[in-house]
């Protein structure tokens, strides 16, 4: 090892700056040792494969015909697909966005205009809204009303009267063929 | 001792209020160790630190596993598979009892031959043997946890043992179950009380350091402080020390967690549990092998059975064996009252080192023993290792100690590490 | 004197051997496995080419419950491959909106699909024997690897000494020499995909490296950080021991 220390008056000997070094750079590798293996014991706790492995599904929407929704469970949460008829789609896009208290065009919101997918959970507190069922109140904008609080939502599942404070939320999706999508 | 002044004013405001750093200072820092101790006297901390990593380890195993007898073998797979490094925090739990047992088998060795359960320090060595049971009964019931051959025919024939005992028996069998045999009400509790237990023997720990720090620490030489210069403060002397003792663990443990995992363990476990098919052979782990084997020892024909149950209209072999069992642990207890010698250590005691070593042996070939199946010439093999175990603390001990002629006990420690440095 | 003669006993008692295999089979000859020793890895092709044999022998009567088809990646088969693999099994799902079970093709996130529903089946289907699970066959049999290569390559002619029972086969490694299991492999009973020729010791040697794999998925990152977390420990070790030397200087003068 080089001798580090002078001669000048006032510095540390030498078998004393030795140790203060060897502590250190003990201490250094031994801190670094300890944070390399708190690193499992944390990420243990992340979600595991087999969590991971349910956090995408695969959709087939050939059976969805016009007019109609289904739900599906992703990560645990309902999720509405629906295939909007010509005058759904028409409402939606004709839609001012000034009067919309989360703007956002219905392009924005789709990939194809006919399949609109989003999160079923209400953005307000929670709830999972009606319409989904042509048996079903749909509020006064055609598309869905929650019946906690009386939030309603329009064609494109966006907020347009009541407590919500945004529009039903899309996850992330792609058309990996014509008819399927995959979700997450 | 002095209460030491802080500089750091947050240290200094807590410690006013409630003394822990100056209480860590004096037991910790402070703390007048002998000067002559040697890599033996490592294996105290190393059984702390090994605890702690249980505990650790343990507490994030529960996070994932399920104790229910239809899953419980699946979890702990999934545990494996697919929980992040799930199957490095198993590796380490599971070897780490081996670990734990092996530190703590050599810590209570160490304690046998430099006469560290001799007066003042008798309640020390007590409350250490309540850890051991405490260790046993925690790593039984973690056994029998991930639900497989071995868990359970280990649990079946371990808890009917407590049939044996005389006319309440089978009442405390069904109680302890919940049930006609081992099933998901036993399983249940066992992982609650597996949970728990740890937690015990932490505080077990505690009294026996603070026991420790009331009479200080025995030496190799066994001869007791008499003079400031016998002693040097616990840090850094000893911090250091345990530490480059703690590297040399922790190579040893990863040697086997990740190069040998499966090392201490029975293949029959990655077979899960099933009531029907009883495995060919039901071994416990290898740290309850000697304990195992004296259980064993005790076949109907067994001369020494037969001897001291004369009369016995209550007592069967089965009996017997169990009582010799755990009387084999409690015996440690009073381990203080049966050696008579005034001398501590071994190094003085020459006669007594011999017979120490042959305990030694004794230990292991019951340990050997406790693996085989129980059939000839493995039975009498154990049955005369039995005796000898038996012998050592009950006849060997009390008469050796008054009949042996110690060698010439050093004046004081300072006197002996001098002259052994001229 | 004595602390050598502990030690010398203890290695004697060592040698002669840890608890036997029950019954009086003789212990499987070692072999050299890729996955033995520190820097043990998978030989990804053996253990797709074990899995084609698993796939299309073994998985006729056992199952292996353990494994999901995700997991599939760990031998090297693509996210396209195990998609494909999993589409040729039918799983039971449910129940649907109207209460019932229905069946659907496999998907990756499900596991491998088991030949029978249940024990009492597989029993049924078996002349009461229960094909065992195989996911952790390789750790659940003294001798590991070596036990399963040397049983799948030992049947043969029961000796003169050995009286079979009644549908039972003559294996020169089963403890008791009489196993349940018709042998299982025979030359060529699988057409290997990357034209391997498929005598009976390439599959079984094939088969036994899937197996090591479906019981230790973990096997190689756990030697890789072995590695690492040795070499670190052994550089600590060294510097925890000089820093204990330095600290001491003064008392060891």
């Amino acid at each position: 090892m080089a001798d580090a220390t002078s001669t000048a008056p006032g510095a540390p000997d030498e078998g004393e700056s030795r140790r203060d070094f060897l502590l250190i750079a003990t201490s250094t590798v031994g801190a670094t040792g300890a944070a390399l293996a708190a690193w499992p014991l944390i990420d243990q706790m992340n979600p595991s494969a087999d969590t991971l492995a349910l956090s995408s599904i695969e959709v087939d929407l050939s059976a969805v015909k016009e007019g109609q929704s289904i739900t599906v469970v992703w990560r645990k949460k309902p999720v509405f697909i629906r295939h909007r008829s010509k005058a759904e789609i028409e409402t939606a896009q004709a839609v001012k966005l000034e009067d919309l208290a989360d703007p956002e065009t219905d392009k924005d919101r789709v990939k194809k205009p006919e399949w609109l997918v989003m999160v079923g959970i209400c953005t307000h507190l929670g709830c999972i809204p009606l319409g989904q069922k042509d048996n079903q109140p749909k509020g006064e904008f055609g598309g869905w009303f929650c019946p906690c609080h009386g939030s309603h939502y329009d064609t494109s599942g966006r907020i347009r009267k009541g407590p919500a404070p945004k529009n039903l939320p899309v996850p992330p999706y792609n058309f990996v063929k014509n008819n399927i999508i995959k979700i997450g | 001792m002095t209460k030491p002044t802080w500089n750091n004013s947050v240290v200094k405001w807590i410690d006013d209020r409630l003394p822990i750093f100056s209480f860590m200072h004096e037991e910790t820092v402070e703390y007048p160790t002998p000067k002559n101790l040697n890599y033996w006297w490592n294996f105290g901390s190393l059984a702390g630190i090994v605890l702690v990593i249980m505990i650790i380890t343990g507490i994030i195993l529960a996070m994932h596993y399920t104790p229910h007898v239809d899953m419980a073998f699946a979890s702990t797979e999934r545990i494996d598979r697919d929980v992040n490094y799930g199957w490095l925090i198993r590796d380490i739990h599971m070897n780490g009892a081996s670990i734990f047992f092996l530190v703590v088998y050599i810590h209570i060795f160490r304690g046998m031959y430099y006469g560290s359960y001799k007066a003042p320090r008798e309640l020390l060595w007590m409350l250490g043997v309540l850890i051991l049971l405490a260790m046993m009964a925690t790593a039984f019931m973690g056994y029998v946890l991930p639900w497989g051959q071995m868990s359970f025919w280990g649990a079946t024939v371990i808890t009917n043992l407590f049939s044996a005992i005389p006319l309440v028996g089978d009442a405390i069998l069904s109680w302890l179950w919940g049930g006609f045999a081992v099933d998901n009400p036993t399983l249940n509790r066992f992982f609650s009380l597996h949970y728990l237990l740890p937690f015990v023997i932490f505080g077990l720990v505690f009294l026996h350091l603070w026991a420790l720090h009331v009479g200080k620490s025995n030496n190799p030489l066994g001869i007791d402080v008499k003079e400031p210069g016998d002693t040097i403060p616990f840090h850094p002397y000893y911090t250091a020390k345990d530490a480059f003792g703690l590297g040399v663990l922790l190579i040893v443990y990863a040697s086997f967690v990740f190069f040998s995992p499966d090392f201490f363990g029975e293949p029959d476990n990655y077979i899960e549990a099933n009531a029907l098919v009883t495995p060919a052979q039901i071994v416990p782990e290898w740290y309850l092998l000697p304990y195992y084997a004296i259980l064993r020892a005790f076949t109907d024909d067994f001369i020494v059975y037969q001897v001291i149950s004369i009369g016995g209209f209550l007592f069967s072999a089965k009996l017997a064996g169990v009582i010799a069992m755990f009387g084999s642990i409690l015996l440690l207890l009073v381990l203080p009252w049966l050696d008579t010698s005034p001398v501590r250590s071994a190094s003085f005691r020459p006669v007594y080192k011999l017979f120490f070593w042959l305990f030694i042996i004794d230990c292991i070939v019951l340990g050997y023993i406790g693996a085989k199946p129980a059939h000839e010439p493995f039975t009498w093999i154990g049955q005369i290792a039995t005796t000898y175990y038996f012998f050592h603390f009950l006849v060997l001990l009390p008469v050796l100690g008054k009949l042996e002629k110690p060698l010439a006990v050093p004046d004081s420690i300072s006197a002996a590490v001098t002259k052994s440095s001229t | 004197m004595i602390k050598t003669i502990t030690a010398i006993f203890t290695a004697f008692l060592l040698s002669i051997g840890t608890a036997q295999a029950a019954g009086d089979a003789p212990k499987p000859p070692k072999q050299d496995w890729s996955f033995n020793g520190i820097f043990g890895h998978y030989d990804r092709a053996s253990a797709q080419r074990g899995f084609q044999v698993y796939k299309n022998v073994c998985a006729a009567c056992h199952s292996l419950n353990y494994v999901y088809y995700r997991h599939l990646s760990g031998i090297g088969l693509t996210e396209a491959q195990i998609k494909a693999i999993a589409a040729e099994a039918e799983v039971t799902d449910g129940p649907n909106d109207a209460g019932e079970m229905f069946k659907r093709k496999g998907l990756p996130k499900d596991r491998y699909a088991a030949p029978f529903p249940n024990e009492q089946a597989a029993r049924s289907a078996n002349n009461g024997a229960y094909p065992p699970d195989l996911s952790l066959m390789v750790k659940a049999r003294h001798g590991g690897a070596d036990y399963l290569y040397a049983l799948l390559t030992g049947y043969g002619k029961a000796p003169s000494s050995v009286k079979m029972m009644e549908g039972m086969n003559y294996n020169k490694y089963f403890p008791g020499h009489q196993i349940a299991m018709v042998p299982p492999l025979a030359a060529d009973a699988v057409e290997y995909a990357d034209g391997t020729k498929a005598t009976v010791s390439q599959m079984a040697q094939d088969v036994t490296m899937f197996l090591s794999w479906a019981a230790s998925p973990e096997m190689e990152e756990r030697k890789r950080l072995g590695i690492k977390v040795l070499l670190f420990l052994l550089v600590l070790a060294g510097m925890l021991l000089a820093l204990k030397r330095q600290v001491w200087s003064d008392i060891h003068k």
